[in-house]
């Protein structure tokens, strides 16, 4: 199919099928995406990390973990990119080889966080009463406990490594998107749509799960975005105060917290990692306001 | 008592701990349009939404064709009988195709052929076959509001509630609705329920008319009589007065020379 016969195919007035208005509309929302230029630069950054990370093994020059003794705290040349640090090991490799680990951690929690908080906060939404009372006492136990500290608690409690970060980060962030899910959840209810939907028949968890739950998705997706940037913080200051990965893992902020004795010194040892995360909170804080202007649910 | 489609018998709604409704009772023949006129606030929505089960804290007794209704309504009564809202900007669900919303009736219930169906119900509201993968913001008012009629009917019920289909339509498309509802209940034998302000709309399509003021009928009576001039409540008469005020006003600015309304 020809450029233009795909874009009048997406732009069709009179879709032909349930896909392609669909198509149509994710096309629409994506022409309102592409002129927001700092939401586009999210956007590319985070494309770009993320590549960057799954193709880590052809970019990289060597194995993250190879040590050239001799080498050691050398600065950026043509051989090591990003220089290399206090065991010899090329920061470059290490760098894109973190990205797999911290970038991995966001995904694995935000695949974790979305669907309960979702699914907890349109329900008590929805339900609304004693359902409504006890699902929302529950998020408040979690929402009352400072996010950094219970995942500290957490991990301490566990063997300090990967799988307790995500597990840690994971219990402390679904209560925000729950709360979210459940106002929208809440304005929801009461429309005639609702109520019409109630009359064809349908029952109530078919009401929660076809009906209201989509809705509420566009401001959760916006929400999870701008989370992000804060779970790679955690995710890298838990790897920082040892929680998180374990050396000689390269996560970042398991790098920088192993390193950070020779910011003086050798200054980019440290600083490398941690403009790594800088950019990828950055790229999602971007590209989660993009995405409200898009989706935001006050325009049709 | 099989040719009573609808029947209530002293009906009292509260709503938030206020009651609203204080006793209503009447019956609705099958086959037969019943008109509920009233002001704003007199209770006539409210009885609509009582019977299709949407306020659950009532007292008295309703009666679909003969069967006793409960505070649970089942799939099976919903079969039988459905409600067209009176806003169709806010009664389709924003993120769906026209298609989808026709199809949900149809999976709820577990009828066949939905292709057929939805493709007959489109035709049945007179809206072009080119709609039916539009979202409800790529349609007028109008449009809207048939896929809502088309929505209620596709399921084939035998009642119809009708929530003031016409007031949020310009005054050109109110009448092709109103008379799209006529022509469906000809060829569909189906029985009207119809709450409304408008006293031109319900002396078109309705055969007995109860008059709603302040949660009570005052009144039932059949539309010749209204028409003929013979209400006896004092509210009644009002109403009647203020629509040919109304209606005649266009003619009184015709003659001082302005545009016909």
């Amino acid at each position: 199919m020809s450029d233009s016969a795909l874009r009048s195919w997406l732009l069709s007035d009179t879709p032909d099928s349930r896909r392609q208005a669909a198509w149509g509309r994710a096309y629409r929302s994506w022409l309102r995406f592409r002129v927001n230029p700092l939401g586009m630069a999210g956007l590319v950054i985070v494309v770009a990390l993320l590549i960057a990370s799954l193709a880590a093994p052809l970019l990289a020059v060597q194995s993250p973990d190879v040590q050239h003794l001799t080498l050691r705290l050398a600065p950026p040349s043509a051989a090591h990119w990003f220089g290399t640090d206090e065991l010899g090991r090329d920061l470059y490799s290490r760098v894109l080889y973190g990205g797999r680990i911290t970038l991995g951690m966001v995904l694995t929690v935000v695949v974790l966080v979305t669907p309960i908080g979702l699914v907890v906060g349109a329900l008590a939404g929805y339900l609304g009463g004693m359902a409504d009372r006890i699902l929302m006492r529950i998020t408040d136990i979690f929402l009352s406990i400072p996010q950094l500290i219970l995942a500290l608690a957490f991990v301490a409690a566990l063997k300090p490594g990967v799988t307790s970060a995500v597990i840690a980060i994971a219990l402390t962030s679904w209560p925000p998107i729950a709360r979210l899910a459940r106002a929208d959840a809440l304005t929801i209810r009461g429309t005639d749509f609702v109520a019409a939907i109630g009359i064809t028949g349908a029952s109530r968890m078919r009401i929660v799960f076809r009906h209201i739950l989509p809705l509420c998705l566009p401001s959760v997706i916006v929400r999870i975005t701008l989370d992000m940037s804060g779970i790679i913080l955690t995710a890298a200051g838990l790897g920082f105060l040892g929680m998180g990965a374990q050396p000689p893992t390269p996560e970042w902020g398991t790098m920088i917290a192993a390193t950070r004795g020779y910011i003086l010194q050798q200054w980019w040892v440290p600083t490398i990692p941690g403009i790594a995360i800088l950019f990828a909170s950055l790229a999602f804080n971007l590209l989660g306001d993009g995405l409200r202007d898009v989706l935001d649910p006050k325009q049709t | 008592m099989t040719d009573v489609a609808i029947e209530i018998a002293d009906l009292r709604v509260s709503l938030s701990g206020t009651e609203v409704v204080h006793g209503v009772s009447f019956a609705v023949p099958k086959g037969s349009n019943f008109g509920l006129v009233g002001e704003s606030g007199s209770g006539k929505s409210t009885i609509l939404r009582t019977l299709v089960g949407l306020n659950v804290s009532w007292s008295g007794a309703m009666r679909l064709g003969g069967f006793e209704l409960r505070y649970h309504r089942d799939k099976a009564f919903f079969r039988r009988c459905q409600m067209v809202f009176q806003d169709p900007y806010g009664s389709l669900h924003p993120r769906q195709t026209v298609d989808r919303q026709l199809s949900e009736p149809l999976l709820i219930h577990g009828l066949s052929e939905v292709d057929v169906r939805i493709r007959r119900a489109l035709a049945e509201v007179g809206l072009p076959e080119a709609l039916r993968f539009r979202y409800p913001h790529q349609l007028s008012g109008g449009q809207r509001q048939r896929v809502a009629i088309a929505r209620a009917l596709i399921a084939e019920p035998e009642v119809l509630l009708l929530d003031e289909p016409t007031s949020a339509l310009d005054v050109s498309v109110q009448a092709e609705v109103l008379n799209l509802l006529a022509d469906l209940q000809r060829a569909r034998g189906l029985t009207y329920v119809m709450v409304t302000h408008n006293l031109a709309v319900v002396a078109h399509l309705c055969e007995t008319i109860g008059v709603m003021q302040e949660g009570v009928m005052v009144e039932c009576l059949s539309t010749d009589d209204l028409c003929a001039g013979r209400a006896r409540h004092p509210h009644t008469q009002a109403l009647r007065g203020l629509s040919t005020e109304l209606e005649e006003a266009p003619a009184w600015k015709r003659g001082a020379g302005g545009e016909p309304a």
